[in-house]
């Protein structure tokens, strides 16, 4: 079958402005998010994510003001990640007119999240988001939680088949290791976690060019998400989607 | 025109209420059996699993009301899961039966594709809408405004499989099989995607569906 793929838009939050960081870290204050993903919108963006990168430190979602306008003006799927603990937090962002929800950090405290929110919701609307850092002292990939600051000691291709098991209908990976560095992603990672999970997964961090993205599709991922390179103004939509079709990746 | 959009609780409500509003519709969200009945044209919405969309439907005494309203020729829009709840029968969770409006039934998208590939689900993702007939466009139908291979948003893990062709209304392409994107029976309307969420295309396809009302 051909290769396709969605572009999705990654919208970091804190406090309520859009925030770029390296590796996470080093966030620098970019603006509203609203006028943002209204912008990525028009150009044509698949999807957008919003992740509130704070929220899970303060045990909440602080999106729903966002989440609420952005319906308003914007008709493409919205995921929304980020401090979500309970199927009640579920529900109450979805009924501000999110999609999917993307849960992290609440899933590696109690796996049991995972099955609630599909049965409650449907497996399309839980998404397992995972923060993989390379292990340095041995072979593979540990979960992180937290925005990437606190070790789960979970094996991330483990982790991610666990929770395709437990009902996640998408897999949100975040290279953080590579994340805001737009020099590609971690390419033996995707293949690795695509062969072994059939859910879709989704790719987060280091895209930095169609070319990243051609990579990541044809080593399994299904969609890619992107940030620094549209917040920077780099590239747009329609020419990087045109750039990922001229490298023989369908996409809409 | 007032769109009377049915509150079953399994559904992004918000999203499908401000479609309808951008298209100029007044929007009536509701679960109460009387104004369900008093409706001049009805969307079911829908996201979550067949077997409980049908158990609050039931429960909430709504299961006849829709079905009367269509038999009598109300407008009935069924989105995703309210798509595949017009159909008889699902495999979702055990075998269920839908509301019986399009005859056929509601299976598994598979797991491999026309290769024997590996394929995923849900099928999440733009996908083109095809007509039925490839020598047709979508002329008179309420997808009127779709060019041939424009694209709409679709997730979902089951897909509706009507029993005869000519209740399909459009299809899309899935590991290189046909899946039904679209059914029709008089005024009863499926879209497997979700035209709430799928940019201007969506939005142009509620805006006929509200003309189609108004005409009725």
């Amino acid at each position: 079958m051909d290769k396709k793929i969605r572009l999705i838009s990654r919208l970091d939050v804190k406090n309520n402005f859009l925030v770029k960081g390296i590796q996470l870290e080093g966030l620098r204050k970019m603006g509203d998010p609203h006028d943002f993903a209204v912008d990525y919108y028009k150009q044509g963006i698949d999807e957008i994510l919003y992740m509130d990168i704070v929220a899970s430190l303060y045990n909440r979602n602080n999106l729903s003001d966002i989440v609420l306008r952005t319906t308003g003006d914007v008709f493409i799927p919205i995921t929304v990640g980020g401090g979500l603990r309970s199927v009640d937090d579920v529900r109450s962002i979805l009924q501000k007119g999110a999609d999917k929800v993307a849960i992290n950090t609440a899933a590696i405290k109690d796996e049991k999240i995972i099955t609630e929110v599909a049965e409650a919701f449907g497996s399309q609307c839980m998404v397992l988001g995972i923060e993989a850092k390379k292990r340095r002292d041995a072979a593979g990939w540990e979960a992180y939680t937290d925005n990437g600051r606190n070790h789960s000691g979970k094996d991330v291709i483990e982790w991610a088949k666990r929770g395709a098991a437990l009902g996640a209908g998408e897999i949100l990976l975040t290279m953080v290791d590579c994340e805001g560095l737009e020099r590609g992603m971690e390419n033996e990672l995707i293949a690795e976690i695509c062969s072994e999970v059939n859910v879709p997964v989704i790719v987060s961090g280091g895209c930095g060019c169609a070319k990243d993205a051609v990579t990541a599709a044809n080593a399994g991922a299904s969609a890619v998400a992107v940030a620094s390179i549209l917040h920077y103004k780099k590239t747009t939509v329609p020419a990087l989607k045109q750039e990922i079709r001229d490298l023989g990746v369908l996409v809409r | 025109m007032k769109i009377t959009v049915i509150d079953y609780g399994l559904s992004n409500l918000l999203s499908v209420q401000r479609a309808f509003a951008h298209s100029g519709a007044e929007v009536e969200v509701t679960d109460s059996r009387s104004k369900i009945l008093a409706a001049h044209a009805l969307c079911l919405p829908g996201v979550g699993a067949f077997k409980d969309g049908m158990e609050v439907l039931d429960r909430l005494m709504l299961t006849d009301a829709i079905q009367n309203k269509a038999h009598s020729g109300t407008p009935l829009l069924g989105i995703c899961l309210g798509m595949q709840m017009l159909f008889d029968e699902s495999d979702e969770f055990g075998k269920h039966a839908g509301l019986g409006l399009i005859p056929g039934r509601v299976e598994r998208i598979p797991y491999s594709d026309i290769n024997g590939d590996v394929q995923r689900v849900p099928h999440v993702g733009w996908n083109a809408l095809l007509p039925q007939n490839p020598r047709q466009d979508f002329s008179g139908t309420i997808l009127s405004s779709v060019k041939k291979g424009d694209e709409a948003y679709f997730v979902h893990s089951y897909e509706a499989k009507p029993a005869d062709t000519k209740y399909r209304l459009a299809n899309t392409i899935y590991g290189g099989r046909e899946v039904c994107a679209a059914a029709q029976k008089g005024t009863v309307i499926g879209c497997q995607f979700h035209p709430e969420k799928s940019g201007e295309i969506g939005l142009s396809i509620i805006r006929e569906y509200t003309r189609f009302c108004e005409n009725i």
